[in-house]
């Protein structure tokens, strides 16, 4: 589904990822962990297109196509999520409506009919069992005056609405506490098939103890260093980052 | 060029000036004295630094003659509200046009009348109106419209009255030849606890060239209310100076909406003074320029006592090579305690040559106040079209639906709804994917 070789990128000129390679099989859900400064955040934005960032060397392949070509709105209706760290507030614009023009886009993209108000709605009541938003969120600007765990909740309800073939969440868990890490846990879990494909970009173990991937990987000055199972996490939840690189220079 | 100009008006005055009453001749040949002094404002002046009105000075606008034009205009079919009854008042080129106005039946003791035939009709209320507004032929246009004064409305609403049906005033200007300037003067008066719902619309037919220069004053007395909406969509090559006089006696309160979507040159004064106890004031206002459009918005509002409270946000989107003043001063005075007044001007600037020049203004002689103000000037904000474009939203769509997101923040307040619909209706088609977005905000 996702390949990236090599992938050099810098932002303003400082060099962040250097030389990153991972390759994304559908239905498996990778976790890339990482310091503070690591580059993941710069990963998770440049697989969403976010302008800003210089791709100087690599490729990345979403499907057998050139992903780093394509607009970010394209990216989107071909079916890549990404769940920023942090979501944006965007007063005057409606959270439902942006939600129904962003379903709407994405399935006109797939040659399938639009919905209507009355399917949109009877579909939005089902997701929003699944991540426990409330009514009023959805009624208000996108965002606006919502606290940090309805804004992380508001961007998994969003994933599970438009259901895409490649999500990436950013720090998704940070900021939560344990009970709406869980939410979105849930959240996540029930988005899990054997099509879709997910990138969890953490900093903390804590958020595969309820979302276990098929793969970790530890992303650190730009490049992966080490992957393995999910006992990697583990492993760096105990033993810390450092620890991880010396053995990774070591070898 | 200013003294020829200046010489082209008094000759006008002295052409049209004629069936005067007695203190009718002397208000006009008093006001065209003060003309012949103060001439044209220029930018030397720290009122008008910004706005040059010699593109005014190089035209030599008439007087419109006494027999109305013929209006065949979708211009003024477009600023009726459909499906809902309103007292019209339309004057074309500044003069009224009786078949086009329609006043339904008013509450007793209202009078709602062509400021010409109220001249005629209620002289002494008309002269009362104008007294209460003293000085204002300081300003050279203020005092042209008071020497050509013959055109405009007189609305008066007694004690206790309300005027349930909205007036709606509309001028439009055509294309003439030589171009025409319509001094228009409106003169409006509550009673105690009276409320009334005024817009006032001014168009023009597609670049016609012409002027406006009009004058409302508005005295609300002791515990009346007011919504006032003056919208103004000018030809492009339109001039509309105008200026707005409110007098807010105790416990009154006015909701003003000043839009401008259109004009080449356009002078937007508005002055507000809270005389009573209680008097409450809140001023929302939207510019859209584009093009080589210049927009100024001059605002005072003059906290005179205690108690009294006002809210100002002025927001404004400009493209192309467009120019916007804003300058927004809040005065309270000396024995003015207790007062709360809040004051913000934001500006979206779409283009790299697009200017704003905002200065808001605090002045304080009062200790024991709530005063704030601010301004802001940016351009669409790149994290939020990111997070649109993610979210599958093209980027043109994204864009538009930030720009009238940004002017909705004004039009969303509007609680007349008609008004509050037809504009939102407005701007959207000003944006490119308006059938999009109107998706957005239904």
């Amino acid at each position: 589904m996702l390949s990236i070789k090599n992938l050099h990128a810098s932002i303003d000129e400082k060099q962040i990822l250097k030389g990153l390679n991972l390759e994304v099989k559908a239905g498996e859900v990778h976790a890339i962990m990482g310091p503070n400064g690591s580059g993941k955040s710069t990963l998770a934005s440049i697989l969403a297109g976010r302008p800003g960032y210089q791709v100087t060397a690599g490729t990345v392949t979403y499907e057998n196509r050139n992903l780093l070509e394509m607009s970010p709105e394209l990216r989107a209706r071909e079916g890549i999520f990404l769940a920023f760290q942090y979501p944006v507030e965007i007063p005057g614009v409606n959270n439902i409506y942006l939600l129904k023009a962003a379903l709407n886009a994405v399935r006109k993209h797939r040659g399938e009919q639009e919905l209507d108000a009355m399917d949109f709605l009877k579909l939005v009541r089902e997701k929003m069992k699944l991540v426990r938003v409330r009514e009023d969120m959805m009624s208000r600007a996108v965002n606006e005056g919502f606290s940090g765990g309805e804004k992380k909740r508001n961007e998994v309800f969003q994933m599970a609405i438009l259901e895409p073939k490649l999500a990436i969440l950013d720090e998704t868990d940070s900021g939560l506490d344990i009970d709406a890490l869980k939410i979105v846990a849930e959240g996540v879990n029930s988005l899990r098939s054997t099509e879709r494909s997910i990138v969890l970009v953490t900093h903390y173990q804590r958020l595969l103890n309820y979302v276990v991937p098929d793969h970790v990987h530890v992303l650190a000055d730009g490049c992966i260093i080490k992957s393995g199972g999910k006992d990697l996490a583990l492993k760096l939840e105990a033993e810390g980052y450092d620890r991880i690189r010396e053995e990774a220079a070591a070898a | 060029m200013s003294r020829e100009a200046v010489e082209h008006y008094i000759a006008e005055h002295a052409r049209i000036a004629s069936l005067d009453t007695d203190w009718l001749h002397s208000l006009r040949q008093s006001a065209i004295s003060s003309f012949r002094r103060t001439g044209f404002p220029d930018t030397r002046q720290e009122d008008w630094k910004y706005t040059d009105v010699r593109p005014i000075l190089k035209r030599r606008f008439v007087q419109a003659g006494d027999t109305l034009d013929t209006v065949d205009t979708p211009e003024l079919t477009a600023l009726r509200f459909p499906g809902l009854e309103c007292h019209d008042q339309v004057f074309i080129n500044g003069v009224y046009g009786k078949e086009y106005s329609s006043l339904g039946p008013l509450p007793e003791g209202v009078i709602l009348l062509s400021l010409a035939e109220a001249l005629i009709r209620y002289p002494q209320r008309v002269k009362e109106c104008l007294e209460r507004f003293p000085g204002m032929d300081e300003n050279g246009f203020n005092a042209l419209n008071t020497a050509f004064l013959t055109n405009g409305v007189l609305l008066y609403v007694p004690d206790g009255v309300a005027v349930e049906t909205p007036v709606h005033l509309m001028f439009v200007s055509n294309r003439q030849q030589p171009p025409q300037v319509s001094h228009l003067r409106n003169l409006v008066l509550l009673g105690h606890n009276a409320s009334l719902t005024l817009i006032e619309d001014y168009t023009g037919q597609e670049n016609a060239e012409y002027m406006t220069n009009s004058v409302t004053s508005i005295c609300t007395t002791q515990g009346s209310a007011l919504q006032h909406y003056k919208l103004q969509a000018e030809s492009l090559k339109g001039y509309h100076i105008s200026t707005t006089r409110i007098q807010q006696e105790r416990d009154s309160k006015v909701e003003s909406c000043s839009i401008s979507l259109g004009g080449g040159l356009v002078r937007n004064d508005l002055v507000v003074s809270l005389d009573g106890e209680g008097a409450e004031v809140s001023l929302d206002g939207l510019y859209i320029a584009n093009g080589r459009q210049h927009v100024d918005n001059h605002t005072w509002i003059h906290h005179h006592s205690p108690h009294t409270s006002s809210r100002e946000e002025y927001r404004g989107v400009l493209d192309g090579y467009a120019r916007a003043v804003f300058n927004g001063k809040v005065i309270v005075h000396e024995q003015a305690q207790k007062v709360d007044a809040r004051q913000s001007n934001d500006n979206l600037l779409l283009s790299d040559n697009a200017e704003i020049d905002t200065k808001p203004e605090l002045e304080i002689h009062a200790d024991d106040v709530k005063c704030s103000h601010g301004a802001t000037i940016g351009q669409l904000d790149e994290n939020m079209l990111f997070y649109l474009r993610s979210r599958a939203i093209d980027e043109e769509t994204a864009r538009s639906l930030l720009i009238f997101a940004f002017a909705d923040a004004v039009i969303s307040r509007i609680s007349f709804q008609p008004v509050r619909e037809r504009l939102e209706s407005t701007v959207l088609g000003k944006l490119p994917d308006a059938g999009l977005i109107r998706d957005f905000v239904k």
